[in-house]
């Protein structure tokens, strides 16, 4: 399945400052392994060691947030890295 | 320009890397920076048995916490292939995540390329290769007591820090959480024991348990390796080993001051010499300078008898704080002291603390302050 993958601006120093990149998957999971393959290191500070989506950051399939990696990606569809903070 | 610079002082704060650079007469401090402007900079340390290379624990905000390498004296940095982590835990295990790498130490100067890594919620890691990739401690992080040890965590996790390799022997270790307490590994790390002996826990239900206690921060003199000092929640203790059981320096401290703070630095050569910074510790714990008036405190004897020095600090109104990795001392004959604060302030000293100069003012919260030669 080949998506596109919208990225959030600190982790573009990952994508040589791209803000959106290919993407290659039939669930998130694998989208985010072909995207780690690419882009070395973005990976983990999206991701923790337990495979938990961290707690700033939110990850969309087009239009639905998606809370787990097994979420299915679609031929065509966009994958949007969206960071979340508050506060100073 | 920059390599003739005698001295450097890595200033970690909250919102990025500066540097604050200065020839040998240490006058003239010029800042410089920022490097990774908002990120989280919890602590930055050169390597001493290769002082081109310096290592550096970062987060953003939004992101997970990871390690940068500069084999440059700072001029260019390189992200860890394989950032400190914890094991994948399996079915029904405990499942923690590093939040962020609080604490780096080089390894011992027999093992180069051996660093050591802390972190929130308390984790050991280790690296054989410079710090680009990182391993789990398994003697510690699996150990099935580190649950109980390590589990009076505030809400922000707790910390492992003060990570000390003995220069006798790499297989000696300790270690410090908050809240956790102190512990020591004769075996690189395979076991551990507890070595709170005689160290207050006054916030805990049982005050006499070997371990919940909070040192804040630990240091083991280079000359005199057996001879460790800690500022802790509950005071400051000296421990000659091979003695087990602290003594409380602290008590000499005057009364209205307390002996609470955050750093304890010693002097690089003389093992009777240590320098603290007392921080209001009542009620609330407003963990600010003691009424507004902040002060470093030195003993030249073993923590008998402190002096206060102030001269050139704030005379009231300065209402910081000085964390624990936010003080250090050069090497030079006349010992050079410098603290950050949470103010963002960075103060010098080039007489063992008896005058002081602010050398910086207006940075980012101040979190970690470390001299490179």
């Amino acid at each position: 399945m080949s998506c596109t993958i919208r990225i959030a601006s600190p982790l573009r120093s990952y994508t040589a400052g791209a803000a959106s990149v290919a993407g290659s998957g039939a669930t998130l999971s694998a989208v985010l392994a072909h995207l780690e393959a690419h882009y070395p290191g973005i990976r983990f500070r999206m991701i923790d060691e337990q495979e938990r989506i961290r707690p700033h950051m939110r990850l969309f399939v087009n239009a639905s947030e998606a809370c787990e990696l097994t979420a299915a990606v679609r031929d065509g569809d966009t994958v949007h890295v969206i960071c979340a903070l508050s506060g100073g | 320009m920059l390599a003739c610079m005698a001295h450097t002082l890595w200033v970690a704060t909250r919102k990025g890397l500066f540097a604050l650079r200065a020839g040998t007469t240490r006058r003239g401090w010029r800042l410089s920076g920022p490097q990774f402007l908002g990120h989280v900079i919890h602590h930055v340390v050169q390597d001493p048995r290769e002082p081109r290379v310096l290592l550096m624990a970062a987060k953003t905000g939004h992101l997970g916490p990871t390690v940068f390498r500069s084999h440059d004296r700072g001029r260019s940095w390189q992200e860890a292939a394989q950032p400190p982590a914890f094991r994948k835990a399996l079915a029904g295990e405990e499942a923690p995540a590093v939040q962020r790498v609080f604490w780096l130490t080089a390894g011992h100067a027999s093992q180069p390329g051996t660093w050591y890594a802390g972190s929130s919620p308390a984790g050991l890691f280790r690296s054989s290769d410079g710090g680009n990739h990182w391993e789990p401690v398994a003697g510690f992080n699996d150990n099935p007591l580190r649950p109980r040890w390590a589990a009076q965590g505030t809400p922000d996790g707790e910390f492992l820090h003060s990570i000390l390799v003995d220069p006798r022997d790499p297989a000696h270790l300790y270690i410090g959480i908050s809240i956790g307490g102190v512990f020591e590994s004769v075996d690189a790390g395979r076991s551990w024991t507890p070595m709170n002996d005689g160290v207050a826990a006054d916030f805990l239900p049982d005050p006499t348990v070997p371990f919940g206690h909070d040192p804040h921060c630990v240091v083991q003199h280079p000359a005199r390796p057996e001879r460790l000092y800690q500022q802790n929640h509950c005071g400051i203790y000296r421990l000659d080993r091979p003695q087990r059981r602290w003594q409380r320096i602290g008590s000499a401290m005057p009364k209205k001051i307390g002996d609470v703070g955050f750093p304890i630095v010693l002097h690089p050569a003389d093992p009777d010499t240590a320098w603290v910074v007392p921080m209001d510790g009542q009620t609330v714990w407003p963990r600010t300078s003691i009424g507004g008036k902040p002060a470093v405190y030195r003993t030249t004897n073993g923590g008998a008898s402190w002096r206060r020095l102030d001269r050139g600090l704030p005379r009231s109104q300065a209402w910081f704080t000085v964390l624990r990795q936010a003080m250090c001392a050069d090497a030079q004959a006349r010992t050079g002291l410098y603290f950050g604060t949470t103010a963002g302030d960075v103060w010098a000293s080039s007489n063992a603390g008896e005058s002081w100069r602010c050398i910086a003012r207006h940075l980012p919260e101040i979190y970690a302050v470390s001299h490179a030669a």
